[in-house]
């Protein structure tokens, strides 16, 4: 009862909140719209400059586009930033530097001279010719290795990972096994056993889980932080790492390289010679297992990637809806509705750590299951699902 | 290229890079000092449960056993109680029968010894009663023969009398 009281109270409060700000935003609509108008001349393309100019408004793509990407800077609040470093490998060698010197004092882009001039185009770091063009032969060479935004939060989420989960591990050797688990201990420990209980062990079976379960429980929990990280809108948050394709990529391609290591004789066999059927069926068969084996890790990839940036630009969605009636009435409609996507975002968060764990987990379980010769058609199936 | 027509499914290798650092590393620095103590722990507290599960199964059942064992040994033990009983009563109704046959034969012992003392007390009087009544007759008899027999005459038809009631057979 009291809980959906502080509910109804946030939202009110959220609400209060909106429409207060929003009506200074409009006694000052006109500077706010010449700055942001100015802004977008400054990051956005020739074309686009003179569609923002025209309509004197800011753009709603833009805006979420910027939000969802990556970036050399950290923005705290207002104008303030953090610099984060730039490391870049080019054919002459590393070179490090703040990412401060990418830009003046007004947050456009300028030219860097380092081993080549490096300038930020349309947010990602490229080297330059003489006259302010793509220099693309140079830029064969050159590797941007540095810390954006979203590797800062990634280091912030291990970070969190190892600090909670090594303080919960000495609990265990603390208090040893006999006592029952005690603060940040016994919130960890469900967690844990979901993933053994719920995921590991009916997959995999109880023989092998234990030989994978660390495996599982790294994945699972760096993508829960992550994507709880992505949900908080300022500072230790605000990036959107778990729904960023580099990161989704490389942990499917490590489920990818754990899977069809630990795969056995059987699994193989199953892929290119499917037992039990007509040799023109096996013929058939064959390619499309084999296609199998490369799009489970890259749904793996998209399904975590969709999931997370589809649910950040559903909330920068709702909440550009002010901006876009510029009323302080859409605040009515928009903030309740961001404040219910996000929670399903909460949900979605867990779901979709638990969703990519299960899958690894299943797609592990199909490469070290024991075949037995009578019941190929179930294996059949559930390869195909 | 296709990728490049929308930024957010194009991959920043300095991303992939760092991110496969930090999996690593989690992986490694978490497998070994996390993971593998905290799934040991749990691990052993599942089995102690089972264990004292086990344990507290079997004792329930030692338990029951020993109730069975109990109610056994009572049945038992109330079975000789009423056997016990049973034979007390028996053994003391023998007394009391015993005790009553004794007294009986007593009694009748006595009031055999009192019969045949009184038989032979009065068979004693009857025998003085006897002689005296004899004595008695004879001293009478005594006397009447001698009154009798005073006169010669008298004594000899006495005689004659006596000889006469003498019949030689």
């Amino acid at each position: 009862m009291s809980c959906r009281r502080i509910k109804s109270l946030l939202v009110v409060g959220f609400g209060l909140f909106a429409m207060l700000f929003s009506t200074t935003l409009l006694a000052n609509e006109k500077p706010v719209v010449a700055e942001s108008a100015k802004q977008e001349v400054s990051e956005g393309a020739p074309a686009k400059e003179h569609a923002a100019k025209e309509e004197g408004s800011f753009n709603v793509t833009e805006t979420i586009l910027e939000h969802i990407k990556d970036d050399h800077s950290w923005h705290l609040w207002g104008h303030t930033s953090i610099h984060l470093p730039v490391i870049v490998k080019t054919d002459k060698g590393f070179e490090f530097f703040s990412s401060g010197k990418l830009v003046n004092e007004h947050h456009e882009p300028i030219v860097y001279k380092g081993n080549f001039d490096y300038k930020l185009m349309e947010g990602k770091l490229k080297i330059v010719d003489a006259n302010g063009n793509i220099d693309k032969a140079a830029n064969k060479q050159f590797f941007d290795l540095s810390i954006t935004k979203n590797v800062a939060s990634l280091f912030v989420s291990v970070f969190i990972l190892l600090v909670v989960l090594l303080t919960s591990a000495r609990a265990y050797k603390k208090t040893g096994v006999t006592t029952a688990p005690k603060g940040l201990q016994s919130f960890m420990e469900p967690i844990i056993l979901f993933v053994r209980d719920e995921v590991a062990i009916p997959n995999i079976g109880a023989k092998k889980a234990g030989k994978y379960l660390p495996f599982l429980l790294t994945i699972f929990f760096l993508i829960l932080v992550n994507n709880f990280l992505g949900l908080i809108p300022f500072f230790p948050g605000g990036a959107n790492v778990s729904g960023n394709i580099a990161f989704t990529m490389t942990l499917a391609v490590c489920v990818f390289i754990v899977v069809n290591l630990s795969a056995n004789k059987s699994y193989w066999e199953h892929i290119f010679w499917m037992p039990g059927m007509h040799w023109s069926m096996k013929l058939f068969l064959a390619p499309i297992e084999l296609i199998g084996v490369f799009t489970k890790p890259i749904s793996l990839m998209i399904r975590l990637f969709a999931n997370i940036t589809a649910g950040h630009i559903l909330v920068l969605s709702l909440i550009c809806l002010i901006f876009i009636f510029k009323t302080v009435f859409a605040s009515a409609i928009a903030i309740p509705f961001a404040v219910f996507i996000g929670l399903i975002e909460l949900l979605v968060a867990f779901l979709q750590a638990f969703i990519f764990t299960m899958l690894a987990a299943m797609y592990i379980g199909m490469a070290t299951e024991e075949h037995h010769h009578e019941a190929h058609g179930e294996h059949k199936d559930l390869a195909h699902h | 290229m296709l990728l490049e027509i929308n930024p957010l499914v194009l991959p920043d290798i300095g991303l992939v890079f760092w991110n496969t650092i930090a999996f690593l590393v989690l992986l490694i620095v978490l497998g070994k000092f996390a993971w593998k103590p905290i799934i040991k722990a749990i691990n052993e507290r599942e089995s102690g449960i089972e264990e004292a599960l086990l344990k507290a199964d079997k004792m329930k059942a030692e338990i029951t056993a020993m109730q069975n064992e109990n109610e056994v040994l009572l049945a038992k033990a109330r079975e000789e109680r009423a056997t016990l009983i049973k034979e007390a009563k028996e053994a003391s109704e023998k007394m009391v029968a015993e005790a009553k046959d004794k007294a009986k034969s007593e009694y009748e012992r006595i009031i055999a010894d009192a019969q045949l003392a009184i038989t032979q007390q009065k068979n004693a009087a009857l025998t003085e009663v006897k002689n005296q009544v004899g004595a008695l007759v004879v001293e009478v008899a005594e006397k009447v023969l001698r009154k009798e027999l005073s006169n010669k005459a008298d004594q000899e038809s006495y005689i004659q009398k006596l000889a006469d009631g003498v019949k030689l057979n």
